[in-house]
């Protein structure tokens, strides 16, 4: 249990594998920040970015049992921010030829963070006004706002020429191709979730999602903890969204279509919903998993002209391979339970004997 | 210290309380019994305003509670333990126990202890899901989660509901020790032969109105109690 920790020496002694497993990964992303192409580069930086929104939208709808598919819409926002506040003044008329940029506009220019920031904000905001009347409400109310919003939002943006470029979208975003921005934001935002997570508010999201009833007998304000988590939750999807148009170096209103929103529903799925490693296996998994496949996609697999092979094909394997896995592992790879030491060397140990029992029934009854 | 007057409580337009009044003095152990359906849940959900009520008052040492919100109402000491336990199925016995305490920002490790002093079954079980508890272990982990908020008045419904009777023995010694140690109880059953025995004072509800009221013994002799609750009480599922 929580013994209180007065010296960085007992607290190292009592989690030295972790600290271990931190350095060890530090000098991962440094090694392969040095070494990897910029292919590679590029799916590794999406990875972490997968990893922040999943994880956004498994402490809302995971942990505290609240169904919001407002994660294209949160990322928009954050891509948006990101993009219009960075582009480089000189070459705004450039971009913005159709129509100029708004005057209020055309001249700010701010810091990559700044902005950043500044985008999850803009994403607090706007989410506020969504779950003020819905969280109120019990049910799929949430869901259906959500869903709505992202379109809603999308619309927007194609319309708004002067200040989004419209359907055009923001060309010429600097980029970050650094490994550090991404996996550095990650790795703070699961730190964060871990933090907040196993607090008393993070034990308040759980019972919400488990009994709202009892909950609310316990004292647990039901609207009040509802907003914190989404709230939280927007805030990070608008980071994860700002890095995303900082990744591509250019947005535009069809990146962020609700099949965006897809790939985190299956990610976290997949993950087991409450499961913070869960969500951080999964976001790889999908990820590299959608590129791995890519071939299918390709007519021309294997050097043969097979007609089966075209695009589209590839996410029809990969559904299947899904449904597959969510067949066997019904609530997740995870569940709701998490990665520790404790639970590799539980799983390790009953793998141990099932092996050691399968040997010894071959030995005794071997025909 | 609370103190009920013609309180009225409808869900749209049926009236499942008619305007009852009742007291729980410090202390002591009241019970309401009635039958199914006869607005019992309501009552105490009211109380906690987990349903709005229509017109009435309920004090609490001379406070208006009507129309505070929930967490204020626990945060003042009084809490319910819901009917059907209601434990968070998915989170461990200690979390339970832990998210009883929310209001709290003090230390918990000497509540915690002395829950598992009372319910040694808890402890052996503190890193099992509340979910696979027995009906019974379900039924000490709610008494326990609500102790976690040191109420002054702890309100229970129905909590002998679906136990087994060794069980539901076990829980009444648990009212009886609580209140043993200065607890102020409010204990709802339709198990009345059990209810009228430990409780001090007792209320008969019908159909959203007080019928009866008496002293546990008064109203455990009274002949028409009898033959309207102790008879078949043992027949209620
Ligand atoms: N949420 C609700 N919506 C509508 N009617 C309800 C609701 N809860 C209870 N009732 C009605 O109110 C009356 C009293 O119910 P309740 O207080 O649960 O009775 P008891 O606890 O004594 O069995 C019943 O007629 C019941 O059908
Ligand atoms: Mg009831």
């Amino acid at each position: 249990m929580n013994e209180t920790q007065n010296s960085l020496g007992a607290y190292l002694k009592l989690h030295w594998k972790t600290a271990v497993f931190l350095v060890v990964l530090l000098i991962g992303i440094g090694l392969a920040d040095i070494f990897v192409d910029s292919y590679m580069r590029r799916l590794l930086n999406l990875c972490a970015i997968y990893v922040i929104v999943s994880l956004a939208m498994n402490l809302v709808n995971g942990f505290t049992g609240q169904f919001s598919l407002g994660q294209a819409g949160f990322m928009a926002i954050g891509a948006y921010t990101v993009a219009i506040f960075t582009v480089p003044v000189e070459s705004r008329t450039a971009i913005f030829y159709l129509e100029p940029m708004a005057p209020f506009l055309a001249n700010i220019q701010l810091p990559f963070v700044v902005a950043l920031i500044l985008g999850g904000l803009a994403s607090v905001v706007v989410a506020f006004f969504i779950g003020s009347p819905c969280l109120r409400l019990r049910g799929d109310y949430l869901a259906i706002a959500t869903l709505g919003f992202s379109e809603i939002i999308r619309i927007v943006f194609t319309n708004t020429q002067s200040i989004t470029n419209g359907a055009l979208g923001i060309k010429s975003i600097p980029t970050i191709s650094s490994l550090w921005w991404t996996y550095g934001t990650a790795l703070l935002i699961i730190i964060a979730t871990i933090l907040l997570v196993y607090s008393s508010y993070g034990r308040a999201f759980k019972s919400i999602r488990e009994d709202e009833i009892a909950a609310e007998a316990m004292g647990v304000g039901l609207f009040k903890t509802k907003m914190t988590s989404f709230l939280i939750g927007a805030f990070f999807t608008g980071i994860g969204g700002g890095l995303f148009a900082a990744l591509l170096g250019t947005v535009d209103p069809k990146q962020f279509y609700f099949t965006l929103t897809y790939n985190f529903l299956l990610i976290i799925v997949l993950g087991g919903m409450g499961s913070i490693s869960g969500t951080i296996i999964a976001s790889f998994l999908v990820t590299l998993g959608q590129e791995a496949l890519r071939f299918l996609d390709e007519p021309m697999a294997f050097g043969l002209d097979l007609p089966i092979f075209r695009p589209g094909l590839r996410m029809v394997v990969f559904s299947f391979l899904l449904m597959i896995i969510v067949l066997f592992y019904r609530k997740g790879l995870m569940g709701t339970n998490e990665l520790t030491w404790d639970f590799m060397a539980q799983k390790f140990q009953s793998i141990k004997k099932k092996l050691s029992r399968k040997k010894t029934s071959t030995e005794g009854g071997g025909k | 210290m609370l103190k009920i007057s013609n309180l009225q409580v409808a869900y749209g337009g049926i009236e499942a309380v008619k305007g009852i009044d009742l007291e729980v003095p410090e202390g002591k152990i009241v019970t309401l019994i009635g039958a199914n359906g006869a607005g019992k849940s309501t009552t105490l959900r009211a109380i906690v305003n987990l349903v709005k009520s229509k017109a009435g008052s309920i004090t609490y040492n001379g406070e208006e509670l009507l129309g505070l919100d929930t967490t204020k109402v626990v945060d003042k000491g009084i809490t319910l333990v819901p009917e059907g336990r209601h434990v968070f199925p998915d989170l461990t016995v200690l979390e339970n126990l832990k998210i009883g305490a929310y209001m709290r920002k003090d230390n918990l490790d000497a509540d915690i202890k002395h829950i598992y002093s009372l319910f040694p079954r808890l402890e052996e079980r503190s890193w099992q899901a509340a979910g696979t508890l027995s009906g019974g272990e379900q039924q000490m982990l709610a008494v326990g989660r609500a102790m976690m908020s040191r109420p002054k008045l702890l309100m229970m419904d129905e909590p002998s509901l679906g136990l087994a009777p060794l069980v539901v023995q076990g829980i009444f010694d648990i009212i009886e020790t609580l209140n043993k140690e200065g607890m102020t109880i409010l204990l709802i059953e339709q198990n009345a032969n059990m209810a009228l025995r430990v409780a001090d004072y007792a209320y008969v509800l019908e159909t959203g109105k007080i019928t009866k009221a008496g002293t546990g013994r008064e109203l455990l002799a009274d002949e028409s109690i009898k033959e309207a609750y102790l008879g078949k009480s043992q027949r209620n599922k």
